[in-house]
């Protein structure tokens, strides 16, 4: 078995994410949303959020600062000129919105191989400034010829 | 309800959520990655894609999945339905061609729905098996 497998259950220092009302706006309109509860405050307001509200896939943006030391941790070892994104899976919990602060924890899910390609699945657990689950990830990448 | 919704009594096994097409435009991935803050040079710069042996820039499969929660989210009328969502990623996207996101309901249950989706390109499936849950 080539691929290291000692980084399983490690667990990365959390990170804090401040979510700007810009930065949702530039975020929603970059992946097209047009729904104005994304990109307009009164009519967040008026659906009942306090400020405009995060898309869902805005997770990976506060998600990713937490997951750079992760992905780039020598004891994972990941070769990344052989390496996709093989896949994700994210779940909802309370909505997102302008003004919170959101921190994520990563931890190493799963090292394994087969068939010649190296499986690294990262899980991550993002929380709010009230302590509710906001999302939680899972990213699997491969990399082939391990 | 806004336009492309589907009503309650739509969601019934088998049925289709209303297709979403979208053609990223020339400088979309630069776009992107400001937003998101992924700059990984294969998604921005045309001469270091081809270097490293790819047909020029991709785009980044965290915006595909982005058109595919998009997909899920207008159909069931905002996104504080989308509860799951799930995607292998295969193949590349490129700009400046369209994509076109289906689903199929495939299961409904307690309120909830599963919604089996692909996203193509070109006659490629560049997100597939990807699985949505969401509540109505």
């Amino acid at each position: 078995m080539a691929v290291n497998t000692q980084a399983i259950g490690k667990e990365y220092e959390p990170s804090v994410y401040a979510v700007g009302r810009e930065k949702i706006k530039e975020y929603a309109r970059a992946v097209g949303e047009t729904n104005p509860v994304h990109l307009d405050v009164e009519a967040a307001r008026q659906a009942g959020y306090d400020d405009v509200v995060a898309p869902p896939m805005f997770a990976v943006v506060f998600g990713g600062p937490a997951m750079v030391p992760a992905l780039f941790d020598p004891e994972v070892g990941m070769n990344f000129a052989q390496m996709v994104h093989g896949g994700q899976e994210f779940e909802w919990g309370a909505p997102v919105v302008a003004g919170d602060e959101i921190t994520t924890t990563v931890s190493v899910k799963e090292i394994s191989e087969r068939d010649g390609r190296g499986y690294y699945i990262y899980e991550s657990r993002s929380t709010n400034q009230r302590g509710e689950e906001v999302t939680r990830g899972t990213w699997t990448h491969i990399v082939r010829g391990v | 309800m806004p336009e492309g919704t589907l009503t309650a009594e739509q969601w019934q096994v088998g049925a289709e959520i209303p297709e979403l097409r979208v053609t990223p435009d020339k400088f979309l991935t630069v776009r992107y990655a400001g937003a998101s803050g992924d700059f990984n040079p294969i998604h921005i710069d045309e001469e270091f894609a081809k270097a490293v042996g790819l047909p020029g820039r991709i785009l980044h499969g965290l915006w595909t999945m982005a058109q595919v929660a998009r997909a899920e989210t207008e159909a069931a009328g905002g996104p504080e339905h989308l509860k799951r969502l799930s995607v292998q990623f295969r193949g590349m996207g490129a700009p400046e061609q369209e994509i076109c996101v289906t689903g199929t309901v495939r299961e409904v249950r307690d309120g909830r729905v599963i919604v089996d989706t692909v996203a193509e390109q070109s006659g490629n499936q560049i997100v597939r098996n990807a699985e949505a849950e969401l509540e109505l």
